[in-house]
């Protein structure tokens, strides 16, 4: 049932298929599950945004489908990258997959690359490794790859240090790594999370380019809906580690079916609104120890009811591609 | 770079000269003197000593004469070895010390490093929790009790090495004093490295790294072994002041003759020459083995640049 369907635009050929994926991670206050029964399909030159608040599994998703989850994690359910469950593969395996075919983006480019190698180096090692690549070639590729990403005078910068880098500058360093091997897709764990709001938009920019040109598949996790609505097809909100709703983009933006998307559009701040205070979703994201009976967003949920603090909804397509969990979703023609 | 070695140079001579003044004064505050033994020495006897040494000046002016005599590189006579300058002494027995120290430093560096790397790789396995208790067993284990336990080992119960003298620093004579010297250094480089090995390898860029699909080997020889050596380097140069000085020990179990014993020895006899010059030895050393941490540094951090 949960098995999805593609969007109209996309018929069969996808890249990846989730296949209730689940993270579990044994902790000494007990089993806690981040991720719990996530379905999702991924076409070639497709891209997803997985959004939701912080504890929301978003990123353990990518740090699952990577095989870089933490020790005490453990994964349920399939992932097929051109057929194959990516999540079964050893780590030799794996690191066939990685850079080659998967390539990811972390949150924070300050520390994500290697304080004590020239970023030149952190570069060709990839095309070294993984290409098996001279120095020489290596280094050529290296610039033309930071060329590629917009770096203002990339041959002097491979013999920098990532301190000499701003934080921009690093996502690009980071971004161009990812291309290197010009993988099938990329996953992006909030990119710009860590940017000023200029930087930002010049990286979303890079990113939209770099997708056409390279016809790379992206998964973009974030919780900003505004980097969603300018980057990606599909859009996949989750909440305590469950898939609330999923649909193409424009149908998720401007209706919204699901009380907790819809607090989350609300919640964009808008210069062109009279209102003083911020929209809010009142409460906080539940611990996942410890989660409400019945729907887990039902304590924050305006629409809540006795059935949904009783039982917990299932995803269900309510129409062609799209997808929801709610008891009480929001009708277009009453709503409006 | 140039510039920072100069000014740590500098900066080393108003250290030394409080390390003297401050050395200097609290050796001869002390009660007794060179001179005292319980048979007493004939006043006339005392007179010429004390002339010899410049004892019957004034203390100021015994300060500035040792100053004097210290800046043409002289450390004064011994008081209790009298036919020897402290300059022949220090060259006799610090050449074992530093060899010693040295092969010490050696096994101490490579052994504790690798049981660390492998203990902080195989976190909460066999082999870590067996190299932890190692660890804590040689801090806990002083070397005045490890140096007789390989006398009864190797020497008496085996025969294998020599129980004591240096013979020109031949391997078989070196190896007791070694293993003594080291096993608390390799314990404690051991432990640090398994600390700073284990939080490089949970740090953002090995998870990069990892994504990158590079090789295990690769990621911990190039990228985490460097950041993870910095806290060992920092504990480095203290560390091997003491092991080529720190012999005091193992000189007393193996009869090596190093400059450990000379120290000791100076301060129960009130030798001043002696202690000051060893203390001045110590001293320029520390001061030395510092700043080679802070150039090895630049080395390691770019970060970091002077």
């Amino acid at each position: 049932m949960t098995s999805l369907n593609n969007t109209p635009k996309q018929a069969t050929n996808n890249i990846l298929e989730v296949d209730h994926l689940r993270v579990n991670f044994t902790t000494p206050d007990g089993q806690v599950t981040a991720v719990n029964d996530l379905n999702f399909n991924l076409a070639q030159g497709e891209t997803l945004g997985i959004v939701g608040e912080s504890g929301s599994g978003k990123s353990q998703t990518a740090f699952a489908l990577m095989g870089l989850l933490a020790g005490n994690g453990l994964i349920e359910g399939e992932a097929r990258f051109e057929g194959q469950n990516i999540l079964s593969l050893n780590e030799k395996a794996m690191n066939k997959i990685r850079s080659e075919k998967i390539a990811m983006i972390f949150q924070d480019p300050m520390t994500s690359l290697n304080p004590y190698m020239k970023v030149g180096q952190q570069l060709m090692e990839v095309l070294i490794l993984h290409k098996g690549m001279s120095k020489a070639d290596a280094f050529e590729a290296s610039v033309k790859m930071l060329d590629a990403v917009k770096m203002p005078e990339a041959r002097k910068r491979m013999k920098m240090y990532p301190h000499e880098f701003s934080g921009g500058m690093r996502q690009r360093v980071m971004i161009a790594m990812a291309l290197l091997c010009q993988p099938k897709l990329l996953i992006a764990d909030e990119p710009t999370t860590a940017l000023d709001v200029t930087v930002q938009a010049q990286i979303l920019t890079l990113l939209n380019e770099l997708k056409a040109e390279f016809d790379t598949s992206i998964i973009m996790i974030t919780h900003d809906l505004g980097v969603v609505a300018g980057l990606c097809d599909k859009v996949l909100v989750m909440y305590a580690g469950r898939t609330m709703e999923y649909g193409l983009t424009d149908d998720i933006f401007y209706h919204p079916t699901h009380p907790y998307t819809q607090g989350l559009l609300e919640a964009i701040p808008r210069l062109d609104s009279n209102e003083g205070t911020l929209a809010t979703i009142a409460g906080n994201p539940p611990n996942l120890l410890n989660l409400p009976t019945g729907c887990p967003f039902q304590e924050r949920c305006q629409h809540a009811e006795d059935r949904c603090r009783k039982e917990a909804p299932t995803l269900e397509e309510y129409q062609a591609g799209k997808l929801r969990a709610c008891h009480k979703p929001i009708h277009w023609e009453q709503a409006v | 770079m140039l510039r920072f070695i100069i000014k740590r140079l500098l900066e080393a001579i108003p250290t030394l000269l409080a390390l003297v003044t401050l050395s200097f004064f609290l050796m001869h505050f002390a009660p007794g003197s060179p001179f005292t033994s319980e048979r007493g020495v004939p006043p006339a006897v005392l007179a010429n000593l004390q002339a010899k040494y410049h004892m019957n000046e004034s203390l100021m002016s015994q300060y500035f004469h040792y100053l004097w005599d210290l800046l043409h590189g002289n450390l004064g006579y011994s008081f209790r070895f009298t036919d020897f300058t402290i300059n022949q002494l220090v060259a006799q027995s610090f050449p074992v010390s530093a060899e010693i120290g040295f092969w010490s430093f050696v096994v101490a560096v490579s052994i504790g490093v690798l049981c660390g790397v492998f203990a902080a790789l195989r976190q909460n396995s066999l082999l870590d929790y067996g190299v932890m208790a190692f660890a804590n067993i040689g801090m806990v284990l002083p070397n005045f009790v490890i140096a007789p336990l390989c006398i009864l080992f190797f020497s008496i119960h085996y025969h294998w090495l020599p129980a004591g003298g240096w013979n020109g620093g031949a391997w078989p004579y070196l190896i007791m004093p070694v293993i003594a010297m080291s096993t608390s250094y390799i314990a404690q480089i051991a432990r640090i490295t398994r600390g700073s090995m284990i939080e490089t390898m949970h740090s953002n860029f090995i998870r990069t790294a990892r994504a990158k699909g590079l090789p295990k080997s690769h990621i911990i020889i190039r990228h985490a072994l460097r950041p993870a050596m910095l806290p060992v380097v920092s504990y480095l140069g203290p560390a091997f002041v003491g092991i080529i000085t720190g012999s005091v020990v193992v000189d007393q179990f193996f009869g090596t003759g190093g400059i450990g014993q000379h120290f000791v020895n100076g301060a129960i006899n009130r030798d001043y020459s002696m202690v000051m010059g060893i203390t001045i030895l110590i001293g320029t050393l520390t001061i030395l083995f510092n700043a080679i941490v802070d150039i090895v540094y630049v080395f390691i951090d770019p970060k970091i640049r002077y």
